[in-house]
């Protein structure tokens, strides 16, 4: 892998301009994480990257291939990604096995090939019984039965079905209760370990921005404000962000600075 | 008991054959979430394209493949000013159905064409000295179970999850790769072709095909898998076909003998109307209980 590259430069004609001449370069095995204030463009970002909207201005890059036009169905062979609603990431009427065999497939042909084969359901039931929720046992369930944690759990299972260039986060543990919140995170820390992926994640809480990953950028007004990395970031304390940031962040974020202290 | 027996053999081939219409609306209700209201036009379209051709002097078969791609383009024009033109999904329905109105009568060259003296699928299991209904229930049963068991295969390969993906969850499926838009097109012209496969039938076995023959086929349908579903509590995809021939037959029962005890058919479209009003409205009015009978695209 060539180490991916991706500018921004995004100006929108509307008043409103969610990512301003944005610009970031991610290399291969990058874990990022991104913290800003409500409408700073965290998530604006992740919809440019991934191919939701197409950027009013700039160009976005993988791997050295342009993307930017590229509709976002098509993208889905380089980008993964997790929303905060974790009944986003599933199909609710459609069974545990089902919903991983789609992911499996993701940036691929389908055709019409058995979606689940036998072979297929056993090397599923391995992988869900390292989870220890159950599920191997749950196969057919509809995914919708599941509890908002064990969805977000099978998303991010399903995402290792077939690895990623990128891994997108939306603050993906927002939804969950504190305890699943920390479990799930736990869990993505460790597949981002494991597969030596790159990934964004996205949070409001600025201890897991700094506890996580080898990067970390902060967001406001749709630019870079600050980008720290290796030892610095590791060095790096809530108090330390709150001291020179806390006129750029909102309630919210600093909410949850406090709370995981 | 007797009169029952008596109405058995004329609904179970009416329900068969309006059975294709329910799976139908199985795939663009249920599985697509798509409100699709294009089955008053495509259903009489079907009727009118194996008429003409019937009368024309094609074999039957000829005339029922016609059919079935011309559903199938009717379906696909729905799904076009759905997906690229960004019409309201009802709207992008009755817009194609009041354009095949035209376009069926256009087809027919009149508003109807009777068939009984023509040679249609049908003529083969006339006369043979034993009633018509022994070939005809197991011809509809044949056709309709095999399509029905054709398509739940279909719904569980890797583009049939797609498909049912992008009615479950549109923005995950995308993610995971799938032109959505291609999925919708694809789904509406086969649940359509499904509904003109069913006029094309239904034309030939009673012997006519009229423009008018369209109207109320989507209530009249929705009626049929709403019996079926509560009948079955479908839950899977086979489940959901199964319970729009099950409906259908049931549905054919219940107005069999509705005419019977003094229903003028005249009102007939009216009953089905309130039947699924009532089925719909009434888990609403039951407070806290929220729809059992959701139908998913309603």
């Amino acid at each position: 892998m060539n180490g991916l590259t991706k500018i921004f430069n995004k100006g929108t004609a509307d008043e409103k301009c969610a990512i301003n001449e944005l610009s970031l370069q991610i290399k291969s095995g990058d874990f990022i994480t991104v913290i800003g204030s409500n409408g700073a463009g965290k998530t604006t970002l992740l919809n440019l990257i991934s191919g939701t909207y197409f950027p009013d201005k700039g160009a976005i890059f993988i791997d050295g291939n342009d993307v930017t036009r590229i509709p976002e169905y098509k993208r889905a062979s380089y980008i993964g990604r997790i929303f905060q609603d974790p009944l986003r990431g599933t199909a609710a009427s459609m069974s545990i096995e089902e919903n991983l065999a789609m992911a499996e497939k993701r940036g691929q042909k389908r055709g019409l090939k058995w979606g689940v084969t036998k072979a297929k359901r056993e090397r599923y039931r391995d992988i869900l019984s390292v989870l220890e929720l159950g599920l191997e046992d749950r196969l057919k369930d509809p995914a919708g039965l599941l509890s908002g944690g064990q969805r977000q759990t099978l998303t991010l299972l399903m995402v290792t079905l077939s690895i990623p260039k990128l891994l997108l986060l939306d603050e993906h543990t927002a939804a969950l209760d504190p305890k699943t919140a920390h479990k799930v995170l736990l869990l993505s820390n460790q597949m981002v370990e494991e597969n030596n992926l790159t990934a964004i994640m996205v949070t409001h809480n600025m201890q897991q921005a700094i506890e996580y990953g080898n990067r970390m950028i902060m967001l406001h007004e749709g630019q870079v404000r600050f980008d720290v990395s290796g030892e610095k970031k590791k060095n790096l304390t809530v108090e330390m962000l709150v001291k020179s940031f806390g006129d750029v962040l909102n309630d919210e974020t600093l909410l949850t600075a406090t709370k995981a202290d | 008991m007797e009169s029952v027996l008596r109405i058995l053999p004329i609904s179970l081939e009416q329900g068969f054959a309006y059975s294709l219409v329910a799976i139908g609306i199985v795939i663009s209700f249920r599985i697509l979430s798509f409100p699709d209201l294009t089955v008053d036009g495509s259903f009489p379209l079907g009727a009118a394209v194996a008429a003409r051709l019937i009368v024309a002097g094609y074999p039957p078969i000829v005339g029922i493949v016609v059919a079935v791609l011309a559903g199938f383009c009717a379906g696909y024009a729905t799904g076009f000013l759905n997906t690229r033109l960004k019409i309201n999904s009802l709207l992008a329905g009755i817009l194609i159905m009041t354009i095949l109105y035209s376009v069926n009568l256009r087809i027919m060259g009149r508003s109807n064409i009777q068939l009984l003296t023509f040679h249609t699928l049908f003529s083969p299991m006339e006369g043979l000295g034993f009633s018509r209904f022994y070939l005809v229930i197991p011809f509809f049963f044949i056709v309709a179970y095999g399509l029905k068991v054709l398509l739940d295969l279909f719904l569980h390969t890797d583009m049939g999850m797609a498909m049912r993906a992008t009615g479950d969850n549109e923005q995950m499926i995308r993610a995971l790769g799938v032109n959505t838009d291609k999925m919708t097109l694809f789904g509406l012209g086969l649940s359509n072709a499904f509904i003109s496969l069913s006029g094309a039938l239904v034309a030939q076995d009673q012997g006519f095909a009229d423009v008018g023959m369209g109207i109320g086929t989507i209530v009249a349908g929705l009626a049929a898998i709403i019996i079926g579903e509560t009948l079955i509590r479908a839950k899977s995809v086979r489940a959901f076909t199964l319970a729009a021939i099950i409906g259908s037959i049931v549905y054919k029962m219940i107005i069999s003998i509705g005419l019977r005890i003094g229903l003028a058919p005249t009102d007939l479209k009216m009953a089905t109307g309130i039947m699924v009003i009532v089925a719909l409205g009434l888990p609403a009015l039951k407070k806290g209980k929220e729809g059992k009978l959701h139908l998913r695209g309603i």
